[in-house]
């Protein structure tokens, strides 16, 4: 006999509506964001195609010619760069956090990353142009520069003179501004690595270094990978932050110490100075390809993160 | 019969960080080439016992002990105790398999590298010969570099004691470690402790009365923090001199 379905309580029915069409609203939001880009880009879109406008170098509003590869590869350069800066010092905090450091100091350590994590990305910006710049110009290029100068391929990313307004600089304010992020899901995975298997590595004459080193890590290494990507993916579309540092320069240059532009620089410089429709739909065009960036990062990100909760959570 | 003294226990208190006396007064010898069971109902310290003799409490801060164990002749609760060469003497053994995220050959050998033996001939022996001693060798032989999370559950168990046994301790631990294993494989690790007391000391903590009974040589039974009675296996399941132990191993509660 088949089981006969009650009918739904009425409030209940109401309230599940109502969440549902919540939810729903997000993915209309998506699609309706991608539909705004696609249609305002398509004159650029059917002037450049897609390949070409993608491997172009050129950006030239007098001549009417655009091509996101500066953009491109401004916005991978200053993200690889501030995710090779973050990760050890993140990893390295949420080591610290989760086996290292004595009760009484966990919470404040977490509040003072999450406080990192809350200041507005302008504060950064503007943090980086007057102190940052000023140090990294005075300081730390000039050496970098100097020890640097007889090492082949190495020298290369340091020509030029050291202005601190330049990818480097972008990249370091890019990464103290994910440090936060990365560094909480870093202790979350650590986290799940149970207590019992750490107890016993101790338990067979492991020292801390050696659990962390042995257990943790490997333990984790999926989820701190995935919360890498995702950090990445937060560096990506950043932009005030990194708009005080970079100059606007659409060049693809070799010198760390130049200065550049990525995607969400020039989107936030130029839409007050697009001034005929190929210029404008270039820029719609650009934010598209961002889109599709961020959106590829984010499902490897998941991927990852959703491998390391399967194989560890049970 | 003259039975040697591995570990002495002497009045020894033990706090947790909260500040709940766990373990009052307890005095209890283990003895050498021996199997000591502890039992009693859930939650009166015979896991946070077996805990202090390898000094796992001190991963936590603010546990407390108070008394003395003797390990042979120095006293293990010593704040001067290497925590690290002891928990290489007396081995542990846990409810849970706790393989560790690498091949089979690389758990077992992990102690071993840990100890400062690198030669792959060395290690090879040694992995090897600690796989027979936990009659694990002829069904992983063929698979040293598989995943360790592929055995069975009852596998990895003995992959554990193999682990613990390839540091050559004098004393293992074992933490009811059958408990989360079927019939089968919890009969082969029975078996296993009777062949390991001919060259270690076992303390074991089970729930498990018929275990304790097959496998133990001494029982020790704790109830609230205290050691209520020990003796010979066999009196104490079969003439108690407590009350309370009698009531506990016929079963009348627990």
């Amino acid at each position: 006999m088949a089981i006969t379905l009650k009918r739904k309580n009425p409030v209940d029915l109401i309230f599940s509506s109502i969440t549902g069409l919540a939810s729903l609203s997000v993915i209309l939001f998506i699609i309706g964001i991608m539909y705004v880009l696609v249609s305002e880009s398509s004159l650029a879109i059917e002037r450049f195609g897609i390949l070409k406008f993608l491997s172009s170098t050129e950006w030239n509003p007098v001549k009417e010619d655009f091509g996101a590869l500066t953009n491109i590869y401004g916005t991978v350069l200053t993200t690889v760069l501030s995710l090779l800066f973050a990760i050890p010092v993140a990893v390295g905090i949420a080591i610290f956090v989760t086996e290292i450091a004595p009760n009484f100091l966990k919470g404040p350590i977490g509040v003072a990353i999450e406080l990192l994590a809350a200041i507005p990305s302008i504060i950064y910006g503007m943090w980086g142009l007057f102190t940052l710049s000023p140090i990294m110009s005075n300081y730390i290029e000039p050496v970098l520069k100097k020890f640097t100068a007889n090492i082949p391929l190495i020298n290369i990313l340091f020509q030029g003179t050291p202005m601190g307004i330049d990818i480097l600089t972008a990249s370091v304010i890019l990464s103290i501004m994910i440090i936060p992020f990365t560094a909480s899901i870093a202790r979350d995975s650590f986290n799940l690595t149970p207590a019992v298997v750490k107890e016993s590595a101790y338990a067979i004459g492991a020292t801390q270094w050696e659990v962390v080193k042995n257990v943790v890590l490997p333990y984790s290494k999926l989820g701190v990978f995935g919360g890498s990507v995702l950090s990445l993916g937060r560096a990506l579309g950043e932009t005030m932050a990194v708009a005080f540092v970079l100059g606007n320069n659409h060049r693809i240059t070799t010198s760390l110490l130049d200065a550049a532009a990525t995607i969400t620089v020039t989107l936030a410089n130029e839409f007050a100075e697009a001034d005929n429709d190929v210029y404008l739909s270039s820029l719609f065009y650009l934010a598209l390809v961002l889109f599709v960036m961020s959106f590829i990062t984010l499902a490897i990100a998941k991927f990852f993160l959703l491998r390391a909760e399967r194989k560890y959570s049970r | 019969m003259l039975e040697q003294i591995e570990l002495r226990v002497k009045g020894l208190n033990f706090y947790y960080s909260g500040g709940v006396h766990a373990l009052k007064q307890i005095n209890l010898p283990i003895y050498r080439n021996h199997v000591t069971a502890l039992i009693g109902p859930s939650g009166c310290g015979k896991t946070t016992l077996l805990r202090c003799f390898n000094r796992m409490h001190d991963l936590y801060p603010g546990n407390r002990y108070e008394g003395e164990i003797y390990f042979v002749k120095d006293n293990i609760l010593s704040p001067q105790t290497d925590l690290i060469s002891l928990r290489s003497r007396i081995g542990m053994v846990f409810q849970k398999p706790t393989p560790f995220p690498m091949t089979i050959f690389d758990n077992i050998a992990y102690g071993l590298k840990l100890k400062g033996i690198k030669k792959r001939s060395d290690l090879s022996e040694r992995v090897e010969k600690a796989l027979v001693h936990a009659a694990l060798w002829d069904e992983v032989k063929d698979k040293l570099n598989a995943s360790a999370y592929d055995l069975s559950g009852g596998q990895q168990q003995r992959l554990v004691i193999a682990r613990a046994l390839a540091v050559n301790p004098e004393v293992l631990l074992f933490d009811e470690p059958t408990s989360a294993l079927d019939p089968i494989s919890t009969a082969k690790i029975e078996e296993l402790t009777a062949t390991l007391k001919k060259e270690i000391t076992i303390i074991i903590v089970t729930h498990n009365m018929q275990q304790a009974a097959r496998i133990s040589d001494w029982t020790g039974f704790m109830m609230l923090g205290e050691l209520i009675e020990f003796d010979g296996t066999n009196k104490i399941f079969t003439a108690p001199s407590e009350k309370l132990t009698e009531d506990y191993v016929t079963g009348r509660f627990g």
